[in-house]
């Protein structure tokens, strides 16, 4: 952190005037090419249907008469409709981000502080155990029969053969294990998710996407959470420790507090993740857990591009996360990427 | 009693994300591996699964579905031939100076050949479908798709990290709102591009009057779809880049670049031989991180162009998604195992290549 904070800057020669006019130019170029297109959104959702289909008008007041009648459309007459989607996006995202935040720094804090030894012989068991009772449940046996055979034998095989092996992975191998799920194309696993779910009969609920995203976007957390717990020092970790404090205690009092840059960035990041998703929830949602992205994309099926309509709805819908982020930016840059720039 | 929890701390802390990871991505992945080896329907109650074997793979390899997912070879011409060419021989110095090298093992030659062959029909299939009058299939499609996107992203985060890094006034400002298109969902960047890339009422139409493209529509025009597509995944992702490259280099050390500077470096020289090697740890990580994520792109198509003209824009997840509305789920099953297939070859030969050569540098 503390060269973070001394170096600002790589070049502190003086920098020349036509340098200075040539990074301005690009810097104000590159600025209308993000800014450009939120600005034509913006006017578009007080365009009436005419303005926009009449022709590209640039200008409110002077090419055309700026109305709300969109918006109307879509708090009023659409109603229930818009707030339904968007109470399912703010409460699967704000829900699943926390959960992701506190399971994924709990996991990241273990494999900096702790240390683990998982025995191939303890793998091999778990892997036994499991295709066990799965066998047992194709052959069609009831499933809590499989569970209880497929366990019993893991018990078995962990306090047998697994302690022979002395070989086994270690919180490098872990850290690396759940990192890489990352690369997991979420389309290859949500088929057995939508299958388990129609099972339990929680198709279409909150608690089916809040898990399915609590699954996919650990990987993230643990991955920057624990380059962030690395960097903060030991010493007072273990005075504490000294002082009798549980590990559950620190890690509490001491350590989350001390992360909180880290923490809020992460949840900057996993929350923009959640609130966007689109594949998971255009599986797993009808019409009652639909949220916004798939409420925004469905206006094109159903009536054809609205444009005044969807502006209005795509306005509203990253409204929230831009307004953090720029609020949070300096969390992004401080605490977010301790762990990228290292490497 | 309390020196007993301790002993179980470490279980504690880590179980919960090892649990939720194995049973809602292992296990789905396992099972999805078994449905895509079957044919699967949805009956009363429940699902019926009835094994095929690789009938699913076959199918997209050499059957039915094998234009959609590989594309049509176009007769080789100049372009694609010097194409394949330059890169088969460049894959087979890369052999040569392996076998050379002191690192040589025999497991190592084995991976090395197997990647190679790999990459090589990769290679040839996107030379012939996309350097050709042929037509592509959703996995060059998708294979396009990332290299031209991380590529230019790259490219232009790298750019701007630079200018924001010097000590000009208002830096803050631009980090802002460099920051912000990674904020935007998807869909709504897909939305926002249909507007804009409009021939006809887009605010681009006085360009598109001057170079008389007004009829020309670019969602009827395979490429200009993929480009259309390509556009907006660079407008959203570039600040993710942007960022990162930002505060890698914001991290360096003064001293050295002060001293090149007393040595008589120019910005040039300063930028190839210090700040560029030095950030190439964060480099790798970040192109790999892209790379993984941008395989999986899917709604840009999806709502940009609904996949057309044709499935000209289709990605590998879009495919399985649309083989998925067929009801036929362990087609899509295949399509997604492909794009499994294909993401850890690519990520694995990266990390190989590239990536372990320079953090064992660094």
């Amino acid at each position: 952190m503390a060269i973070l904070r001394r170096a600002n800057s790589v070049s502190t020669t003086t920098i020349g005037v036509p340098t200075t006019v040539i990074s301005y130019v690009l810097l104000f170029a590159w600025t209308f090419v993000v800014l450009f297109p939120l600005y034509w959104l913006a006017i578009t959702a007080f365009k009436i249907p005419l303005d926009v289909n009449g022709g590209p008008f640039y200008i409110p007041w002077r090419d055309f008469q700026p109305t709300l009648e969109n918006w109307r459309y879509i708090f009023v007459d659409l109603g229930e409709d818009t707030f339904r989607p968007y109470e399912n996006t703010v409460v699967v995202g704000l829900t699943s981000t926390a959960i992701t935040l506190l399971l994924g720094s709990m996991a990241a804090y273990g494999l900096v502080r702790m240390r683990y030894h998982v025995t191939f012989g303890a793998v091999a068991s778990f892997a036994a155990g499991v295709a066990l009772a799965v066998i047992l449940v194709v052959v069609h046996a009831p499933w809590q029969i499989g569970a209880v055979v497929g366990f019993v034998l893991f018990l078995l095989m962990l306090n047998t053969v697994a302690k022979r092996a002395k070989k086994g992975v270690g919180n490098d191998d872990i850290a690396f294990w759940m990192i890489s799920q990352r690369m997991l194309p979420p389309v290859a696993v949500v088929i057995p998710i939508y299958i388990f779910f129609q099972q339990l009969q929680l198709l279409d609920t909150w608690a089916a996407l809040i898990i399915a995203y609590v699954a996919s976007h650990l990987p993230i957390v643990v991955w920057l959470m624990r380059d962030y717990f690395q960097s903060i020092p030991l010493e007072l970790e273990e005075s504490a420790a000294i002082d009798g404090a549980s590990p559950y205690r620190i890690f509490r009092s001491i350590v989350l507090p001390l992360a909180v840059p880290g923490l809020v960035a992460t949840f900057l990041f996993v929350l923009v993740f959640a609130w966007n998703e689109y594949l998971i929830a255009l599986f797993l949602t009808s019409a009652n857990a639909q949220t916004l992205p798939l409420t925004v994309a469905a206006q094109n099926a159903t009536r054809g591009p609205q444009w005044w309509y969807m502006s209005v709805l795509i306005l509203i819908m990253i409204g929230p996360v831009i307004a953090m982020a720029i609020a949070l930016e300096r969390f992004i840059a401080r605490g977010l990427l301790v762990g990228a720039v290292k490497g | 009693m309390v020196a007993r929890i301790d002993r179980h701390a470490g279980a504690v802390f880590i179980l919960p994300a090892v649990v939720v990871i194995l049973a809602f991505s292992i296990f789905p992945l396992l099972a999805s591996l078994y449905v895509s080896l079957s044919r699967l329907t949805f009956s009363e109650g429940g699902v019926e699964l009835k094994f095929v074997g690789f009938d699913n793979y076959s199918k997209l390899l050499v059957g039915i579905d094998h234009v959609h997912f590989l594309g049509l070879l176009g007769r080789p011409t100049i372009l694609s031939t010097a194409f394949l060419g330059a890169a088969y021989l460049l894959i087979l110095y890369l052999l040569y100076r392996y076998s050379r090298g002191p690192n040589l093992t025999v497991g190592g030659l084995i991976g090395r050949v197997l990647a190679a062959l790999a990459a090589g029909t990769l290679l040839y299939l996107v030379a012939n479908t996309v350097l050709t009058s042929g037509r592509p299939g959703t996995l060059v499609v998708t294979i396009v798709y990332v290299s031209v996107d991380v590529t230019i992203q790259y490219v232009i985060g790298l750019g701007l990290a630079l200018l924001v890094v010097q000590h000009l006034p208002g830096r803050r400002f631009f980090r802002v709102v460099f920051l912000l298109p990674m904020m935007i969902t998807p869909v709504g960047v897909a939305y926002l591009f249909r507007m804009l890339t409009d021939t006809d009422k887009g605010p681009l139409y006085p360009l598109w009057v001057h170079f008389g493209l007004v009829d020309v529509s670019w969602v009827t025009n395979p490429w200009g779809a993929r480009l259309a597509v390509m556009v907006g995944d660079i407008w959203q992702w570039t600040p993710f880049i942007f960022i990162v490259l930002l505060a890698a280099i914001e991290t360096l050390p003064h001293e050295l670049v002060e001293a090149a500077v007393v040595d008589g470096a120019n910005r040039w020289q300063v930028f190839w031989r210090i700040t560029f090697p030095l950030i190439l740890p964060a480099t790798s990580t970040i192109v790999l991180i892209r790379l993984i994520e941008g395989f999986k792109i899917v709604d840009l198509p999806n709502v940009l162009t609904n996949g057309g003209p044709g499935t000209a824009t289709e990605s590998l997840t879009l495919h399985a998604y649309t083989i998925w509305r067929t009801l036929d789920i362990g087609g899509s099953a295949a399509v997604a195992y492909m794009l499994l297939i294909v993401v850890t070859f690519v990520g694995v030969t990266y990390v190989n290549l590239f990536r372990r050569r320079v953090t064992a540098m660094s």
